[in-house]
């Protein structure tokens, strides 16, 4: 606890200087006539799972465009095909029909240039590998120098509050810890899309309520695109500048809610109007999904 | 009770046991020996002579321990290292051949698992015929391979390591193919949003991965090798190793001589098992699960 909350410290001080370096994430240009690219563009994008007997329709006619800078996150109950649809974008899952544009390429193309981060639900680090050795992992596959691999995991551990922690091996860690050194990981080769996949789903809610403060904070300083899958309420209501509610069978987007807050947060807003405006908005929007009425 | 104790006792208390059982099965089985060839024609004896008999006869059926012993502690320092006399002699001549053939045994395991993982044709074709392969007794096998290699002009230690090989190379590439596939999912699907090549992905996840696999099959390997580098010393009639120094034991009756080079054998046995062990420990000594 007490690691957690210096190092929530800490993080805060880099937080203002480096606030003007990343500029060219909310305007990326691409060389090309058609000015500003989007980050994400999907369009009719379904996915089908041949099964025995009726095949599983788990994403049907997406639609979805994300600009370069935002924070989306996809909502909705299990089966919904939020993970789906993340995993499609990261070339991760084949798609039946329809096209899907990342940074203006294809999900293989823009992988293959290492357009994006992800990180997984569990934090999927090598127990054989440091924590530093960790980090330092996607960017030796790049082919990057030793000595440059090493500053930069360095530099992300620091940032992501795990600086002194670098000779430690994963199994030494807390699990939020080894989720952060998972976020650390992905943001070390300098990703334009970071893709998370309930990443702070298998973590306490004090652990949660801070790392969700930390990736904020992050979030506004670098304005990466972020694009999030959770099923928490609070979570997608505090972190997000756009939230897509989905419903399952077959996987569609409901409803696309744009939220009033400010890009600055803390945790205290979520008592204020606008949160409790937005979160009861996407409980509503879930119990249609989920064909219950609401009584909040 | 310490904790060395608690571990000693135990060990120790069926050592004293076989010990006992050694002695007592070295009367039995030599009792009617030396009562024809040693007491008869001296007359009248005890039970206690007859016991004493057993256990200094000069071609007992079953030697008593202190006998091996002290022909193996002769053997050892009263002659030169370099007398076929001496065990130590023949145990490097075995030793010898054993780590080339585990060596390449080794590197041939880990070749064909590292094949058999990346191509789906491979593992269909290759694995049934690696299974077969050691179907074969390796007595069947041995003489054929030392008669081809000889005539290819192959002799010393190139036919005795090929059949160590062909013993140590089954354990590895079964360890190795399982340990090749068991890095999850998750771990597969994170090198592939790195886009790393296959290569990349066999060096950086697999290959780590699977040395958890590796080693526990290396120890069973060496031990495989080592039978098969003595296999391999009986039928060529060679002059040295332990399997020929067993093998002339057993021509000329002198039981003591066959299991001194028993007991060494098994000496030597547990020296590369320890040897593979502490090699182990050094490469995973920062693993640990939890």
């Amino acid at each position: 606890m007490l690691t957690i909350r210096s190092s929530f410290a800490r993080s805060r001080g880099p937080a203002i200087a480096l606030m003007n370096a990343p500029d060219r994430m909310l305007h990326p240009s691409n060389g090309t006539a058609s000015g500003r690219e989007l980050a994400v563009r999907a369009r009719k994008v379904s996915v089908v799972y041949p099964s025995a007997d009726a095949p599983v329709q788990a994403l049907s006619e997406i639609d979805l465009a994300i600009a370069p800078g935002e924070f989306v996150s996809l909502i909705g109950p299990s089966g919904c095909g939020k993970t789906t649809l993340l995993r499609v974008i990261a070339d991760l899952e084949p798609i039946t029909s329809g096209t899907v544009e990342v940074n203006g390429m294809s999900p293989h193309e823009a992988r293959l240039a290492r357009a994006y981060g992800y990180v997984f639900q569990s934090p999927a680090l090598f127990p054989w590998r440091t924590v530093l050795a960790n980090v330092m992992l996607p960017l030796q596959i790049q082919g990057r120098d030793a000595a440059t691999c090493k500053s930069v995991a360095m530099e992300q551990l620091a940032r992501v509050g795990l600086g002194g922690f670098e000779k430690k091996y994963p199994w030494q860690l807390s699990g939020g810890m080894q989720q952060r050194v998972s976020i650390a990981r992905a943001l070390g080769f300098e990703p334009r899309l970071l893709m998370m996949d309930e990443p702070f789903g298998a973590l306490d809610e004090i652990t949660r309520d801070r790392l969700n403060e930390q990736l904020q904070q992050l979030w506004r300083r670098e304005k990466r695109t972020v694009v999030f899958v959770t099923h928490s309420i609070a979570e997608a209501a505090y972190l997000s500048t756009r939230i897509v509610v989905m419903s399952p069978r077959p996987g569609r987007i409901l409803k696309v809610i744009a939220s009033p807050l400010p890009d600055e947060r803390d945790l205290g807003m979520r008592d204020s109007p606008e949160f409790v405006a937005v979160a009861h908005e996407l409980r509503e929007a879930l119990a249609i999904g989920s064909g219950r009425s609401v009584d909040v | 009770m310490s904790e060395r104790a608690r571990r000693v006792v135990p060990v120790g208390v069926v050592l004293v046991g076989v010990v006992v059982l050694w002695y007592a099965g070295a009367v039995w089985l030599n009792a009617p020996g030396a009562i024809e060839r040693v007491m008869t024609p001296k007359g009248p004896y005890g039970f206690a002579d007859l016991v004493a008999a057993t256990w200094s006869m000069e071609r007992p059926v079953l030697p008593a321990p202190h006998q091996v012993a002290i022909d193996l502690w002769t053997s050892l320092v009263d002659w030169p290292l370099d007398s076929p006399r001496n065990l130590l002699f023949h145990a490097a001549v075995t030793a010898q051949s054993t780590i080339v053939g585990f060596v390449l045994g080794t590197l041939l395991g880990v070749a064909l698992a590292g094949a058999i993982v990346h191509s789906r044709t491979l593992d269909r074709a290759l694995l049934p015929w690696i299974v077969a392969s050691q179907t074969v007794p390796v007595l069947a096998i041995a003489p054929i391979v030392l008669v081809i290699l000889g005539s290819l002009g192959f002799s010393g230690i190139a036919p005795k390591a090929a059949i160590a090989m062909y013993l140590c190379f089954f354990p590895v590439t079964v360890a190795m193919v399982q340990g090749l596939r068991s890095p999850q999912r998750i771990d597969t699907e994170l090198m592939h949003t790195y886009a790393a090549t296959r290569m990349q992905a066999f060096w950086l996840l697999r290959l780590p991965a699977a040395l958890p696999f590796l080693f526990p099959s290396l120890r069973v390997g060496v031990a495989a090798g080592l039978v098969g580098a003595m296999v391999a010393e009986l039928p060529t009639g060679a002059q040295a190793g332990l399997g020929a120094k067993l093998l002339t034991g057993s021509y000329y009756g002198n039981t003591i001589g066959i299991w001194s080079a028993l007991v060494m054998s098994a000496l030597l046995g547990l020296v590369l098992v320890a040897a593979v062990s502490a090699a182990e420990r050094i490469v995973l000594r920062q693993r640990r699960f939890g």
